[in-house]
């Protein structure tokens, strides 16, 4: 009963002296959790990028399915700098990708952001200025942030890189958690295997001019590191 | 005090400028923005020399300077790095047109160093009302740009990719900032008004943390600043300015002395 979310078809992403992709495919499914892994420069952020339409295709196309307007994407980007004296609260940061008009939230929307922080564990301390939760705390304020919209579709880049091993898979299990009670399909870029083969359903390995798309089930961590060596 | 006409006028147009630079200073700080707001009241300086040469008004030059320096600025400096420099030039090129008007035009140059300083006796009450409507200007386009021009203020990255329209954003406010600047420059002064547009909101962040109680505490300290600025310039006979900035710079240690104390740096 797996509906397709999006598909990658042939694309190829050019900048000037640098081609990124040539022909990239894979797809997704609505409710998968897509890890996609690859050393660095081989372009998982600019696919990010072309995800969200901030980077136009050279060819090829990525399909949204019904269209891309239907589709809310949460991002997690890599890099926030957000240093000790942010002075927003965890509240008024997830808040903040609350869309409208009004100046104000109303209760629905209220409701909303309680919500995406209650199911990201940060309901605790929504009251203290972002800039002086741990690294870890701040990971979950932005994963709440990004699902406050409850998205079809989230994206995670490289979340966890600066979070230590406990962290990490505390982190993954929300994001598990959103993946199988709220259907929500991840799209995970990491540059940690075994952390993507403990929780990814499928895997996209990226090398320069090559890829290769699976289920996650076929795939040990060696094989998986073979699949990136350049 | 409150007797003479020109006190009243004073009171009310420097309670409607704390409010406007109470509520865009919060926006100010959030974007990083204080080295342009300083450079946006010496562009205005050189706007009112240039206003004065074509023998149009002080404030339609202002206007014209901040606003297109704003947006060069604001097209130019998309790339946080190139900020400074590209300010620094814009600025540079602006205040040296200035001077030239200034030459050029023939006018003792008493009247632009008061467009400098300001001057709180000579507020008429036509400047009262078109302070008053800049307000209202001011806080309609602040509330139907609100949470867009929140999100954009304090986590520019999640906006972007998020999809929201963050580059008109951008050159919305800085519109704001420079209308504000200009129209109330006229009265307190253009130097008043860069301390106005930060400190007072950089002060706050230390004390709350929510945006709109930001906005609330930024107005009451600029309110206090200017409030009792103008008692004591009154009481002392000397300038509004000095006051206002020494008043602003206390809360601001305040602030800065709070916050050590609660996380030790």
């Amino acid at each position: 009963m797996t509906e397709p979310l999006l598909a990658v078809q042939h694309l190829g992403i050019a900048f000037p002296n640098n081609q990124v992709f040539k022909d990239l495919n894979f797809k997704i499914e609505q409710g998968d959790f897509l890890t996609v892994i690859g050393e660095n420069g081989v372009g998982k952020t600019t696919l990010i990028r072309a995800l969200l339409g901030l980077v136009k295709p050279s060819t090829g196309q990525i399909k949204y399915y019904p269209n891309r307007k239907a589709i809310k994407i949460g991002y997690v980007p890599q890099f926030r700098n957000l240093d000790q004296e942010y002075p927003l609260t965890v509240e008024d940061f997830v808040g903040l990708n609350i869309r409208g008009w009004l100046p104000w939230l109303t209760k629905a929307e209220h409701r909303q952001v309680q919500t995406a922080m209650a199911v990201t564990n940060v309901k605790k301390i929504k009251q203290r200025p972002l800039g002086m939760a741990s690294g870890g705390e701040k990971q979950r304020a932005y994963l709440a942030q990004a699902i406050v919209q409850e998205p079809q579709l989230l994206i995670l880049d490289e979340s966890t890189a600066s979070l230590d091993n406990e962290m990490k898979y505390e982190l993954l299990d929300l994001v598990q958690n959103l993946n199988q009670t709220s259907n929500i399909t991840v799209f995970f870029v990491t540059h940690d295997l075994p952390l993507a083969k403990k929780y990814a359903t499928h895997y996209l390995a990226l090398r320069p001019g090559q890829q290769q798309f699976g289920n996650m089930a076929d795939m040990s961590v060696e094989q998986l590191k073979e699949a990136t060596n350049v | 005090m409150f007797s003479l006409a020109f006190m009243q006028n004073a009171y009310l147009a420097g309670t409607f400028i704390a409010i406007i630079c109470g509520t865009i200073g919060v926006f100010v700080i959030a974007r990083n923005l204080s080295f342009l707001t300083h450079t946006l009241s010496e562009i205005g300086f050189a706007g009112a020399a240039f206003g004065i040469f074509m023998g149009w008004t002080a404030l339609t030059g202002m206007l014209i300077f901040t606003v297109v320096s704003s947006v060069i600025v604001g097209q130019m400096s998309v790339k946080q790095s190139r900020r400074e420099a590209s300010i620094s030039a814009i600025s540079a090129l602006f205040i040296g047109l200035g001077i030239l008007f200034l030459s050029l035009s023939n006018q003792t140059s008493s009247y632009a160093t008061s467009i400098l300083f300001g001057s709180v006796i000579g507020i008429a009450h036509a400047d009262v009302i078109r302070v008053a409507v800049l307000s209202g200007i001011v806080i309609l386009v602040m509330l139907g740009l609100y949470r867009p021009l929140k999100f954009d203020s304090f986590d520019a990255i999640g906006a972007r990719v998020s999809g929201l329209w963050t580059t008109g954003i951008s050159v919305i406010f800085l519109v704001l900032v420079a209308m504000s600047v200009s129209v109330a420059a006229q009265i307190v002064g253009s130097l008043l008004i860069f301390i106005l547009l930060t400190l007072p909101a950089a002060a706050a962040r230390y004390f709350v943390h929510t945006v709109s109680k930001m906005i609330g505490l930024s107005i009451g300290f600029a309110l206090i600043g200017v409030w009792l600025g103008l008692y004591l310039s009154y009481v002392t006979n000397l300038p509004v300015s000095f006051f206002i900035a020494s008043i602003e710079c206390l809360f601001y240690l305040a602030a800065l002395g709070f916050q050590r104390l609660r996380v030790g740096s």
